[in-house]
């Protein structure tokens, strides 16, 4: 459909929808982000429990052997390597945002472990977060 | 508390650049194949995508010194919004209604997730 028929193409103000890649993302790389976000919520756990852990020791030592910042850096890195694998099919459009389940995980497992409570206002956002990700998910079907 | 302006820009500032990390990841997941050409064309992109990650991080970290989180939260998930418009620029991906809403629900809940963090 692009030759022919120039005076109708050629005013269009936007790209025609054939010329946008439609393709579709695949479940793989869905899942594999979900599992990035898991880890991503581990991570922010871990740096956190890590910030808290500073000051027993000085310097580079203290910095090796403080664990729990250290695991949080192993999962940063795995989590990086995981969301790359992910993007290599699909649409960043699609699965980026996904990533966003990240401050569900932190939201619902950060009371296990600091002085945090799962209130109202957490709730609700946590319903909007899911529900704006599904509407996503939903989207790229098509 | 106040936020100060500049602590919003910096954040503001970390969200762009961990939007266009994003980028540079998905251009070096493309194409990335076993032969020596792509790989090194795609640990380029790669690479360049990972700097800009901790770059943002940087900021990101900068920022959130002073400042309220409820304030400064949500503005970091302004990246998806950004993300959105750079996908279609630099992939052709197609923006539908699905990702438009689904975003601002994301950004609604972030805000909400944030109000609860007080």
């Amino acid at each position: 459909m692009s030759s022919t028929a120039p005076t109708l193409e050629a005013t269009a103000p936007v790209a025609t929808p054939s010329k946008l890649q439609a393709h579709r993302t695949p479940a793989k790389s869905i899942g594999l982000v979900l599992v990035c976000t898991i880890i991503g919520a581990a991570a922010q756990i871990l740096l956190r429990m890590g910030a808290d852990y500073i000051g027993s020791e000085e310097g580079l030592a203290g910095l090796i052997s403080n664990w729990p910042l250290m695991a949080g850096y192993v999962c940063l890195g795995a989590n990086t390597l995981l969301l790359v694998i992910a993007l290599r099919e699909g649409q960043l459009s699609v699965l980026y945002p996904i990533i966003a389940l990240t401050y569900v995980w932190v939201a619902i497992l950060s009371p296990m472990f600091f002085d945090d409570t799962l209130n109202a206002f957490k709730i609700v956002g946590i319903i909007f977060v899911v529900g704006g990700v599904s509407m996503i998910g939903a989207g790229s079907k098509r | 508390m106040t936020t100060p302006i500049s602590s919003m820009l910096l954040v503001l500032l970390a969200s762009v650049i961990g939007s266009v990390a994003s980028v540079f990841l998905k251009a070096g997941a493309n194409h990335l194949h076993r032969d020596k050409a792509s790989l090194i064309r795609s640990g380029k992109r790669l690479s360049v995508g990972v700097v800009l990650f901790v770059v943002s991080s940087i900021f990101y970290v900068w920022g959130i010194k002073d400042g309220s989180l409820t304030v400064l939260y949500p503005l970091v998930s302004l990246g998806y919004v950004w993300t959105l418009v750079w996908s279609r620029l630099f992939f052709n991906e197609p923006i539908n209604r699905q990702k438009i809403y689904g975003v601002g629900l994301v950004l609604v809940g972030v805000m909400f997730i944030a109000a609860g963090n007080k």
